[in-house]
This record gives structure tokens, C-alpha cells and sequence, in this order.
């Protein structure tokens, strides 16, 4: 078992016949995700990945055909609102959005949109999900990962990837890792993967990667407190960065005390999450 | 991307908000002209992209234009908080019944759209939000719906507005959904005064328009004020780039914010210091680390790089290639460099650095005691 894709998982790829789509489409497939078709606006008809995979117009004609039942989207910014809106429309029960630099008004409409969907949508500037051993949707490496007990969820690319990677080296498994993304306003939050996480009975544990800015940590420490059974351990990065500086992630601005490092890690540690001090530091919280 | 208030408020006037008299001036004798133009008392403020320039003496009042002008001239040679005065605005003065506050930002954890205003407006405005949080009002806007006019009544109701002042009120409250709508994600008047010759008028401007989006708004991209910023970062943003200046003597090149913030986190807690924050992205070309390296090795302060590098997208074969690069360009600088590789092509970007000779790490920490104890200014 795991979160969010496994096994049965049938895999599209909006935008896969774009540099970025294609690229990760081989690398996913070569991992063994089952991606069953790709849609590309005006490149319906056409076949990819070794002429196997179907490319479609449409997110609604590529579901009716394929059954698709998640999509991975890789398609540039100024397009991405219309990619999630569309595949939300066709009625998706997944959606991961890897795009990054998507302005936060699309944002904020998507978000609107999703109050009366069943979507759920994962992103978007997010490095995907994967289920060790069975699927992976986006861009984490496949080979840095093993399957095992321990869910991971994070807000960043790279410093995901150390952590599996130091995991790894410990010959720690991963349930499900998923990257919600590091913009400001996002699909789907910490709460909500912490409650799938306590749900599912192959995690035994999980990893939660924050960083400055916004409230998540902040209540995913209290979602902690009362209503997670299973042990957290928690890295938050951006303890150096200085206050009111924008690092990158639209996501990562201090807003006056709210937001810190400092604070979501007090907050955590009174939650009876054990902090660790850099990322290598994790497997031996484990 | 923050913008200047004298940029705000000329889109302020664009969408009919009610601002002062006034002119943007870049020398003293200029300012002069401007308060002759405006007849009566003026105010000369600094144009700085950063709080706490009332405190700081970057607002004043001037009785004439020789007053103006003596003023405009100590103001140009100030520094606000690390900021230099390069330009000024001259407004007329306004008399000042009442100081009211108005904005629209963006509520994260509601992730929605927020109007707020409050009676108890003017500088003292974040100490009310912390101390008197119900005299701030706050209401929630559906982007797909926009501002409705009821959200207006009840926020003019609940900060005591006098009924004649309503009409304008409400034309501002619009007009600032209209810009906050346009890809601002932050439009403030404060104070927005009542004043008792002319009603409501929006003293102050500030705006930050959402970069995201500078794709639809070719128009805003050209009031990024460069003088304003580091000249470090401005640079790096020419490559694309994400470059943070800090005070630390240990020079970081990262690919990947959050873990260019840990990469951070951790030399300090090591007892180093950072000298910036630097993100060349994903999948970055040998060029750009290049110029990233070129960014480092031109900061006096940098007595030690860490390059620390997870592939993903990323090659490490080419990030290799991009040091060898700039090692040879800048022969003659004696800067060390500690490298550490992981992931996507990382056995050969090693081989391509064996020439170089450099000192490398393959854990986390181990990378930032080289880099620390290479910086030679250890602390505690």
C-alpha cells in the first residue's frame, strides 16, 4: 500500500511531446510507471515514447479512451492554468502539477475551482510523487529512493531528494514520498497528507520537509498534536535567511514573526516532533 | 517585484484614485521647480524600496521652495536603511482629518484574496494588527466573483466612515481589485486620509506586482528600479539566477531553493557564515554555473566557495564542466572551492574536477567543515 498512485495508477502526461514532458515521460516509464497517454493541444493523433503512447487533444477524449485516472502536468506556466482547469473539468481524481512560476492569481481562481471538485491536486512547483517500486509521477530521481515504511512529505525539490538519498544510504524505505510544491499557494497542503499518511497502514512513520514562510508547518504541528497516532520527524530549512527576503520559492517570504524557522520548529518540538539539524540528520530520528 | 510609491500612484491615477499634486524629481534644483509649480507647502519623500522611511527622516515638510530644494539636497545623499536616495517626490501638502488603511493582498492560509482595512491607519498600523487585531477588518475575495459592493459597505461601516465619503470609497476599493486583479499581489494605501478640501486621498502607495506573471504585463517589467538592488543580484538575475546577498564570508552555489537554505542552515550551525543565498535552478548549463561562479568569485567578502550540488534534472557532469570554466577564466584568483556531487552524472563530473585538484565532500557536513575551515575565519 501507499498514498496517492501505486501499481494500478494509469498515468497521463499533459504537455508530453514538450522537451521537459517527453524527457521525464521516458525516465518515468523507464521506472515502470504505467503512463497509458499524453495530451498536447493540436498534436492529437500523433504517438510517442517508441510510438507506444497515444497523444490526444484533449484531457476528456484521452480519459474516455485510456481510463487515465491521474495526470502529470508538464506544460510551460502561461499554459498551466488552462492544463489544471481542463483536467479538474474532465473530472481527474488526481493531478500533479510539476510546472513552476505559475502566477498566484491562476492560483487563487484554481483554488476556487477545486472547492467544489473531488480533485485532488498535488503542486504546483512540485518534483512529483513516487511510490518506490511501483510508480512515479514527475521528476524525483527513481534510483535515490527504495520501497519501505516511512512517508515522506516536503515543500522543496533538491532538498527531498538529499533526504531520500540519506534515507537510502540507511537502507530506509519510503511508503509514498510526495513533493507538494514550494509555491504560496498550493493545491494540496501538509494536514491533508499527513491524515492519508495516518490512513494508511504500510506508513509507519513520516518525514515532513518545511521551510520558511506561510502557516502550514504551523498546522500541521496542531493537526500533529491531535489527531496523529503515527511518530513525525521534521526538517525545516531557511534559518539563516534574512527576514523579508524572497529565496526563490514565491513560497519562502517571512511575514514579520509568523512564518519562521525558528517558530515552526518550537511549535513542532511542543507537538512531540523530533527536529532534526540538517537533512543527513534524519535516518538516525527514524 | 516591488515598485516605488511614485510608480504605484501613477497607476493609482490611471484607475481614477484620488493622490496629491506631485512630481518625481532626481536633483535638488528640480524639486525647487516643483515646489514653485505647487504654490504652497510641500513634502519631499525618498523613493526607497524599504520600510521605516518616516522614521528614518525620508519624509518632510517644507514652508517654500528654498526649504524644498536645502532638503532635497541632504535627502539625496542619505542612505534608508542600507538604501541610497537617487530620487525624490515633491507633492503638495494635505491637510489631515483622519488616517484611515486599505489594501489587498494574499491571504495564504485561506489562499484567497483579502481586502483590509482598518480607522487606524498611518505608520502605526502593524502594531494595531498585533495589539487590536478587531480594530482591523478583513474579508475574504472569491477571484473568480471580484469585489462585491456589499464587502465595501460592511468594510466602510466597520472602520466608521462618514456616508458622504462612501461614493469614493467605493471607487477606490474597486479600483484597487482592478490592480490586485491585474497580477498585483500586494496594492496598499496607507494612509489613504480624509482630508477636509478634497475627501479621500491616497498618501502613500505601495505595490509589488507578482513576477510570475511580468509575461502578460511587458509594461510592468520596465519599473524594476535597478538601482534599487543589489548590484550582485542583478547580475545574477541576467542568467536567471536567484541570488541573495548576505554578510558571511562562504560563497554557496546550490541548485534548488530549499536545499540552498539548508545549505545555509548548515554552515552556520557549523560556525561559518554564509556569504548569499544562490539557486542556479534546475537542468542549469555550464554557462550559467559559470556565471554564477563569476557572481562569487567577484564578491570581496567571498573567502571560500561550497558547491553543493544534487542532480536531478541537473547534470553534475555539466556543473562540472561550468567550474572548470570559470577556474580557468579566474586563474589567477586563489579563491577555494569545496565541491560536493550527488545523483544524475556525478562519477563524471568528479572525473572532469580530478584535473582541477579541488577538495571534495561527499557527505552534507563534511562539505561544510571544508568549506568553514578553508574560509579560515572560523567563529566560536
Amino acid at each position: 500500500m501507499s498514498i496517492l498512485i501505486n501499481k494500478e495508477t494509469r498515468l497521463l502526461v499533459q504537455g508530453i511531446t514538450g522537451k521537459e514532458g517527453l524527457y521525464h515521460s521516458e525516465l518515468m516509464r523507464a521506472y515502470g510507471t504505467n503512463i497509458v497517454a499524453g495530451v498536447t493541444p493540436s498534436k492529437g493523433g500523433e504517438w510517442v515514447l517508441d510510438e507506444k503512447i497515444p497523444v490526444f487533444d484533449t484531457v476528456q477524449t484521452a480519459m474516455e479512451v485510456t481510463e487515465a485516472n491521474a495526470s502529470v502536468i508538464l506544460v510551460p506556466a502561461k499554459f498551466a492554468f488552462d492544463s489544471i482547469y481542463e483536467a479538474i473539468d474532465a473530472h481527474i481524481p488526481l493531478i500533479i502539477c510539476i510546472t513552476e512560476g505559475i502566477p498566484a492569481m491562476d492560483m487563487l481562481k484554481i483554488k476556487t475551482i477545486l472547492k467544489t471538485s473531488e480533485t485532488i491536486l498535488i503542486g504546483p512547483n512540485s518534483p512529483g510523487v513516487i511510490t518506490p517500486g511501483e510508480c512515479k509521477a514527475g521528476i524525483i530521481p527513481g534510483a535515490i529512493a527504495i520501497p519501505g515504511t516511512v512517508g515522506v512529505v516536503s515543500r522543496s525539490g533538491t532538498l527531498t531528494y538529499e533526504v531520500l538519498y540519506a534515507m537510502k544510504g540507511k537502507k530506509i524505505g519510503v511508503s509514498t514520498c510526495v513533493g507538494i510544491g514550494g509555491d504560496a499557494i498550493i493545491g494540496t497542503g501538509f494536514i491533508d497528507m499527513l491524515s492519508m499518511f495516518e490512513q494508511d497502514p504500510d506508513t509507519e512513520k513520516i518525514v515532513l520537509i518545511g521551510e520558511i514562510g506561510g502557516k502550514d508547518e504551523e498546522l500541521a504541528a496542531d493537526y500533529i498534536t491531535t489527531e496523529m497516532t503515527k511518530p513525525v520527524i521534521a526538517y525545516i530549512a531557511g534559518l539563516t535567511a534574512p527576514k523579508g527576503k524572497r529565496m526563490g520559492h514565491a513560497g519562502a517570504i517571512i511575514e514579520g514573526r509568523a512564518g519562521s524557522a525558528l517558530q515552526k520548529i518550537e511549535l513542532f518540538r511542543k507537538a512531540g516532533v523530533k527536529v532534526a539539524e540538517y537533512p543527513e540528520d534524519i535516518p538516525a530520528l527514524l | 517585484m516591488k515598485i516605488q510609491e511614485y510608480q504605484a500612484k501613477h497607476i493609482f491615477q490611471k484607475y481614477e484614485i484620488p493622490i496629491p499634486r506631485g512630481q518625481v524629481a532626481l536633483n535638488a534644483s528640480f524639486v525647487r521647480q516643483i515646489a514653485e509649480d505647487l504654490g504652497d507647502k510641500v513634502v519631499v519623500k525618498a523613493q526607497v524600496l524599504v520600510g521605516g522611511r518616516g522614521k528614518a527622516g525620508g519624509i518632510r515638510l517644507a514652508d517654500d521652495p528654498d526649504e524644498a530644494e536645502d532638503i532635497a539636497t541632504e535627502m539625496m545623499g542619505m542612505e534608508i536603511n542600507g538604501f541610497p536616495v537617487h530620487k525624490v517626490l515633491v507633492e503638495e501638502a494635505v491637510d489631515i482629518k483622519k488616517e484611515l488603511y486599505l489594501s489587498i493582498g494574499t491571504d495564504r492560509t485561506n489562499a484567497s484574496p483579502v481586502i483590509i482595512a482598518s480607522e487606524y491607519g498611518g505608520i502605526d498600523i502593524e502594531d494595531a494588527a498585533e495589539e487590536a487585531p478587531e480594530k482591523i477588518t478583513r474579508i475574504l475575495i472569491d477571484p473568480l466573483i471580484g469585489l462585491c459592493d456589499f464587502q465595501i459597505r460592511r468594510l466602510a461601516v466597520s472602520i466608521d466612515l462618514p456616508r458622504k465619503h462612501w461614493k469614493k470609497f467605493t471607487q477606490i476599493a474597486n479600483a484597487l481589485w482592478q490592480i490586485y486583479k491585474n497580477d498585483a499581489s500586494l496594492v496598499e494605501i496607507n494612509p489613504l486620509v480624509i482630508s477636509e478640501q478634497n475627501g479621500l486621498v491616497a498618501l502613500d502607495g505601495k505595490m509589488t506586482i507578482d513576477d510570475n506573471a511580468l509575461f502578460r504585463h511587458p509594461e510592468l517589467a520596465d519599473l524594476r528600479d535597478l538601482d534599487m538592488e543589489n548590484s550582485f543580484e542583478v547580475e545574477a538575475q541576467k542568467y536567471g539566477i536567484t541570488y541573495v546577498h548576505m554578510t558571511g564570508n562562504i560563497g554557496c552555489l546550490v541548485n534548488g531553493a530549499g536545499l540552498a537554505m539548508a545549505t545555509m542552515d548548515i554552515l552556520k550551525l557549523k560556525g561559518g557564515e554564509p556569504a548569499n543565498f544562490l539557486d542556479i535552478g534546475g537542468g542549469a548549463s555550464a554557462e550559467k554555473v559559470s556565471s554564477a561562479l563569476h557572481i562569487l568569485f567577484s564578491d570581496p567578502q567571498v573567502k571560500a566557495v561550497l558547491v553543493n550540488i544534487f542532480g536531478g534534472i541537473t547534470r553534475c557532469d555539466e556543473i562540472a564542466r561550468g567550474i572548470t570554466m570559470a577556474l580557468s577564466e579566474h586563474n589567477h584568483i586563489k579563491i577555494p572551492l569545496v565541491v560536493r556531487l550527488i545523483g544524475t552524472n556525478a562519477e563524471e563530473g568528479y572525473k572532469i574536477l580530478e584535473k582541477q585538484n579541488l577538495p571534495v565532500a561527499h557527505t552534507f557536513s563534511e562539505a561544510a567543515e571544508k568549506a568553514i575551515s578553508l574560509s579560515g575565519v572560523k567563529k566560536k
